[in-house]
């Protein structure tokens, strides 16, 4: 069976949610804790939303450097797949493993609604199960999700197909209405929406999230 | 004991959300003519004496932790 890690911090708030999530696609959900650097053996990894280590500094500034993450980021470098859900997300760019950062908010609300997106591309570890193009409902909610990078990243990152998410109608500010990124080779995926709370329909509009988790078991049981 | 301030500024083409909001109710309190950016600034003690060697440690430090250089700037200086 897929074993797909969720790494807590302190401060994390959607590692359960995460790991339900996975355990509900048919994978093993393996908990893994920010204070140790094993990641057990699993087969990809998620970083769930929250405020680790209170969001002190900056948002996942300080989770950066956790032990946990010197080992995330060996696996990522070599191919594991690893989404960052939110506070996640803050923190791959934080660890450089994805480009750019998150700001606060245009006119500062924090904003906590389901979100319309279309998926970019489809040439990810997390939204291979998608169709390109296809436009879906997903919860988002946070004070920093205004994604911000310099014009030559924002032009990279078009050119080379690496917006994964975007936006129908940009609720924070972000360039070029970003909801998530991928890194060059795919396998590495952030988005500020949280597929994690659109997988059961009694507490969620759409099954949306579904297909993320879906994703990636299709793309290891590819690879084995 | 010696002190070394480091200031972190956003950059001046990432937009300030918070500056703007003060800017507005700087405005508001009839402080006109006004245009704020805020940053944070941090206040390092130092065991012993503040060097070159010592400044240039901290720069490493802003550099890695302190200011994320894909949005900010930061300069240190010895208080």
């Amino acid at each position: 069976m897929v074993r797909i890690g969720v790494v807590t911090f302190p401060g994390s708030l959607d590692d359960h949610d995460a790991l339900r999530a996975v355990r509900l696609t048919g994978a093993e959900a393996v908990p893994l804790w920010h204070g140790s650097d094993s990641i057990d053996g699993v087969d990809a990894i998620i970083l769930p939303g929250g405020f680790s280590y209170g969001d002190y500094l900056r948002c996942g500034a300080i989770a950066r450097f956790s032990p946990v993450m010197s080992t995330v980021i060996d696996a990522a470098n070599a191919g594991m797949p690893v989404l960052g859900i939110c506070n996640g997300f803050q923190l791959l760019c934080e660890a450089h493993l994805l480009e750019g950062a998150m700001i606060r908010n245009e006119h500062q609300h924090f904003i906590c609604r389901d979100v319309r997106l279309r998926v970019e591309t489809i040439d990810t570890t997390w939204t291979c199960a998608f169709a390109k193009g296809d436009e879906i409902t997903i919860a988002l909610k946070n004070g920093e999700g205004n994604y911000q990078a310099s014009p030559e990243t924002l032009r990279k990152l078009e050119d080379n197909d690496q917006v994964v998410f975007r936006y129908l109608d940009n609720p924070n500010g972000s360039a070029h209405d970003i909801a998530g990124i991928t890194n060059e080779r795919g396998n590495v995926v952030g988005l500020m929406p949280h597929p994690e709370h659109n997988v059961e329909e009694l507490t969620s509009p759409t099954l949306d999230g579904v297909k993320f988790f879906e994703s990636v078991l299709q793309f290891l049981s590819a690879r084995v | 004991m010696p002190r070394v301030v480091v200031n972190v500024m956003p950059k001046p083409e990432i937009l300030d959300p918070q500056g703007k909001a003060v800017t507005g109710a700087l405005k508001r309190l009839g402080f006109d003519g006004l245009t704020v950016r805020q940053g944070k600034r941090f206040e390092i003690e130092v065991d012993g004496e503040v060097t070159p060697e010592v400044l240039a440690r901290i720069g490493e430090a802003a550099e890695k932790l302190l200011a994320n250089t894909v949005i900010e700037s930061f300069d240190v200086v010895a208080d």
